[in-house]
């Protein structure tokens, strides 16, 4: 009897109709709200307005972005340094990485109140040097450092597991073949482990671009970015819903467009690395 | 060279894991002073045990927690099992493709559509509370789908499709070469998927945020506790609920080094 | 033809998959303890014809009987075969000992008879004492044997054999080729084995199931096989064969390579076109002036036992063995017995098989290469 029986394909029927149900149809239930006034009446009001958040829109990307960035310079040189040291200790600090990463992202975010915060402990110290304390919470620079803090573990494992699969022939082959340090390195270990890269940039800018929580405790009630714009309306009531929906959904728009970009620039069909 | 990858290294690590020695340290502060360490005190974690909003949250998370991590294990494995029998390469890719969506889409996103839903649904069924126990557990279950396929699917194309021929040749029925066959060489998978579906459904706030009603969660009341002022009985609460996912987190990498293991072991053999 | 003599019988058995033909009107009887062999190249539809013994594949046209009853239908589980499969397809997650008992604790057998039967088994395969190991720990000989005991615990009255011995090294091949050899007439029961090595088939079985293209070429022993193979495809595929192009003038008398011989085969109308077969072993080196055919000697290996070497009679490439030494550009006369001539009716497989001239083209190739630079 072969594994690609009829009988087997049914075993695959109760999640394809929970994934239309629970995945599928709430996509199209936004769409429909995104597209309605609260009476249900059709409008492109909803829409139109989208407008007013250009700001909200612009900084989350801005800020993403840049925190994106940062994150891949700093996981980038760690994932590599990882794959240098001994199988078991990489076993070890692969399994420190992830621990954050599975902590919730609400209290890995709280902690660093109690570091930046006016009365915190860098200013404590720096008050004991007798430097005037200085401005870190509630600036830009501190819901970045959030993203690039809270997100980091996402960028550095799929390098790390990209990088520590290359083929170790392969480097020899490229020493053979007359490469020095350098461009061994830029010839051979960095495109190797572009998989990874993109999808480390890609499970780190989907988070930062759709935060809402990191920029309300450490940017103060300054900085609006697209996350908190949706869960202030959802926070309003239902008539707000509408609105919302179409912001939810030009935001799931946005990052689509970005993730077929990225996955242009890896050109191979592997499934991805997922953690 | 060597040193300063080592530096490179203990330097992110640091990063990493100073707000976290800060939380833990502030959980034993004597008094309710997040920024000054006044002295030795387990008050915050005894406060905890009294503290009936928390208790229910916990309760919450964990029901919430196990069953959506039994039911998608459940769902997630039969599925990988048919899709990979799907033959119809178009038809198998486009379900993978839906069974990928909450996995890339943004927590908030997913969290949304799926609240309008539940309201859309509550209202055409009459109720007064669309939200609670059912809605949060059917986004919990549909964000672990994906993990827990994820994670069968390597370990049955990996499983020798003759592992059920010869079952079925020693005298097994299809059903009865199913279990006694192809469930054990995958249990590290679903015992993979499940734990990770339990990690992540303890750990989600977002989706949980927009689905739960009233039937809070323990990153929910953690998220009220921090809306208003910031006492130390929320990193000793964080500081328990880091414990735990570190527990978990060790025993999920015993599974996967013992599975890796085995694949080593199977692939040096080979020939 | 008595019905017990037959154990299994195929009777036209088509198969197509997406419509592409596996197997096109196959009929095949075989007989009760003996060691039949599938011999083809890969895609000839063996490995398919097993699987519809076994029960993993029902033919869209045609009867499997077994015993005389027809089990097209009957599900793998219920037939009273067993398969030894390609990569042995062990259960990862149990002992050697559990492997081999999980036919018999399906069948619920009880557990002091289960251990009795483990042990004999093991016994008859040189495994005994390896009961706990675990099979990650065996080698590929042991998982093998290991294979082979939990097939036969079941005591089938067939065994199917899929390539059993493609992933063993050469040596440990010649071992188990006669270790199964030994445990069939043991056992008494029929093993059905599927092979592309024709050297493996013609040492093991009591008859050889030539196949291409979802056909049988030729069924009959492996001295039928070799000695008097059906057409040009069979002549090929078993062993070297200098195979050309002939004319039948009358019985035994044919002509080819522009020279007239007697040969042994009758029975073919006068001036018959036919494929002629000469095995290279069969050609006696002589002198020029003694020789039926002349030629010239154009390439030698040296293969230990003997010597291979390239006469270019007429354009035609033959190969020869021989143990007398000869030289390229040598002169040669060749002298053939007429027992060493066998007469092919024309096949669509007639002229698919050229000459041994690739032998020197690649030579003078590389040759005409390494000049240019």
């Amino acid at each position: 009897m072969n594994k690609k029986s009829f009988g087997n394909q049914l075993l695959a029927a109760p999640h394809v109709v929970w994934s239309v149900l629970f995945i599928v149809v709430p996509l199209f239930i936004m769409l429909y709200f995104a597209f309605t006034n609260a009476d249900g009446g059709f409008t492109l009001e909803n829409i139109q307005q989208i407008g007013l958040y250009k700001k909200a829109f612009g900084i989350s990307i801005l800020y993403a972005a840049i925190a994106t960035v940062i994150t891949l310079l700093l996981a980038y040189p760690m994932a590599y340094f990882m794959t240098k040291v001994n199988i078991s200790s990489q076993r070890m600090l692969m399994m420190i990485v992830m621990i954050p990463m599975w902590m919730n992202f609400l209290i890995r975010t709280y902690s660093w109140i109690t570091i930046l915060a006016n009365t915190g402990l860098i200013n404590t110290f720096l008050g004991k040097l007798g430097i005037e304390p200085l401005k870190l919470i509630n600036t830009p620079g501190a819901v970045i450092l959030g993203m690039v803090y809270d997100f980091i573990p996402y960028m550095i494992l799929p390098i790390y597991s990209v990088m520590s699969k290359i083929d170790k022939s392969l480097l020899e082959a490229s020493e053979d073949l007359g490469s020095n340090a350098f461009n061994k390195f830029r010839r051979v270990i960095l495109p190797l482990s572009r998989p990874g890269i993109i999808s480390g940039i890609t499970m780190v800018f989907v988070p930062s671009v759709s935060t809402f929580y990191i920029s309300q405790k450490l940017g103060g009630n300054k900085t609006m970015l697209v996350g908190d714009v949706i869960e202030y309306f959802f926070n309003a009531g239902p008539d707000y819903y509408n609105v919302a929906s179409a912001i939810s959904m030009v935001l799931m728009i946005m990052i689509l467009v970005c993730m077929v970009i990225m996955n242009r620039f890896s050109d191979d069909d592997s499934e991805g690395v997922i953690i | 060279m060597k040193l300063l990858s080592r530096l490179y290294i203990a330097l992110i690590l640091f990063f990493l894991y100073a707000p976290v020695a800060v939380m833990i340290v502030f959980s034993f502060n004597s008094s309710s002073s997040v920024w000054v360490f006044e002295g030795f005190s387990t008050k915050w974690y005894e406060g905890l045990v009294y503290d009936t909003t928390m208790l229910t949250a916990l309760e919450h998370t964990l029901i919430v927690a196990v069953l959506s991590a039994l039911i998608s294990t459940v769902l997630g494995t039969a599925a990988a099992v048919g899709i990979l029998a799907i033959r119809k390469k178009v038809a198998s890719s486009l379900v993978m493709s839906m069974t990928n969506i909450p996995m890339m889409n943004a927590d908030i996103v997913t969290g949304i559509s799926l609240m309008l839903l539940f309201i859309f649904m509550g209202n055409l069924l009459g109720l007064n509370e669309s939200l609670g126990f059912i809605t949060v557990l059917a986004a919990h279950i549909t964000f672990n789908l994906p993990y827990v396929i994820l994670s069968v699917m390597p370990k049955l194309r990996q499983t020798d499709a003759n592992l059920v021929d010869a079952a079925m040749d020693l005298g097994c029925t299809p059903f009865k070469a199913f279990f006694k066959v192809i469930l054990p060489s995958i249990s590290t998978g679903i015992a993979t998927g499940a734990i990770m579906a339990f990690t992540l459904s303890l750990d989600d706030f977002v989706i949980s945020y927009f689905t739960c009603g009233k039937y809070q969660t323990l990153p929910i009341v953690i998220y009220n506790m921090t809306k208003k002022s910031v006492t130390p009985d929320t990193y000793a609460l964080s500081t328990i609920i880091f414990f735990v996912v570190f527990l978990l987190l060790i025993f999920y990498n015993m599974l996967q080094s013992k599975s890796e293991k085995q694949a080593s072991a199977r692939k040096g053999r080979a020939k | 033809m008595k019905k017990e003599e037959n154990i299994v019988q195929l009777k036209n058995i088509s198969v197509a998959f997406d419509d592409q033909v596996i197997l096109d009107d196959l009929s095949l009887d075989i007989k009760d303890k003996e060691f039949i062999t599938f011999l083809g190249p890969s895609g000839c539809g063996k490995t398919t014809t097993l699987r519809l013994i076994a029960g993993f594949l029902e033919p869209d046209e045609g009867d499997v009987l077994f015993e005389g009853k027809k089990i097209n239908g009957v599900p793998a589980y219920k037939r009273q075969v067993n398969t030894i499969f390609q990569r042995y397809a062990l259960f990862p997650h149990l002992n050697v000992y559990e492997n081999v008992a999980f036919g018999l604790r399906i069948k619920k057998m009880p557990e002091n008879e289960i251990k009795a039967k483990v042990e004999e088994m093991l016994k008859l395969v040189n495994l005994s004492g390896l009961e706990k190991r675990h099979i990650d720990t065996l080698s590929g000989g042991q998982q093998q044997r290991v294979a082979i005991a939990r097939a036969i615990a079941n005591h089938p009255k067939v065994l199917l054999l899929d390539e059993p011995l493609a992933a063993l090294d050469l040596k440990l091949r010649k071992d188990m080729q006669k270790e199964l050899k030994k445990i069939q007439q043991q056992l008494g029961i029929t093993f059905v084995f599927v092979t592309h090595d024709q050297e493996e088939a013609l040492t093991m079985s009591d008859r050889v199931v030539v196949m291409d293209g979802g056909k049988i070429q030729q069924v009959g022993t492996p001295q039928d096989i070799y000695n008097e193979p059906e057409n040009a495809f069979v002549a090929d595929f078993i062993g070297e064969s200098n195979i050309l192009d002939g004319k039948m003038l009358k019985d035994y008398y044919v002509e080819f390579s522009g020279h007239r011989f007697d040969c042994l085969d009758k029975g073919f109308n006068t001036n018959e076109a036919v494929d002629v077969v000469v095995r290279p072993e069969d050609v006696d080196i002589v002198p020029v002036e003694k020789g039926m055919l002349t030629g010239v000697v154009t390439s030698v290996s040296f293969l230990g036992v003997h010597y291979e070497i390239i006469v270019d009679i007429g354009g035609f490439k033959w190969m020869i063995q021989t143990t007398d030494e000869h030289f390229v550009d040598d002169k040669v006369g060749l002298f053939i017995e007429p027992d060493a001539i066998h007469i092919m009716k024309k096949s669509k497989y007639s002229g698919l098989y050229g000459d041994y001239s690739s032998y020197s083209e690649e030579i003078d190739h590389l040759s005409d290469i390494i000049e240019e630079d």
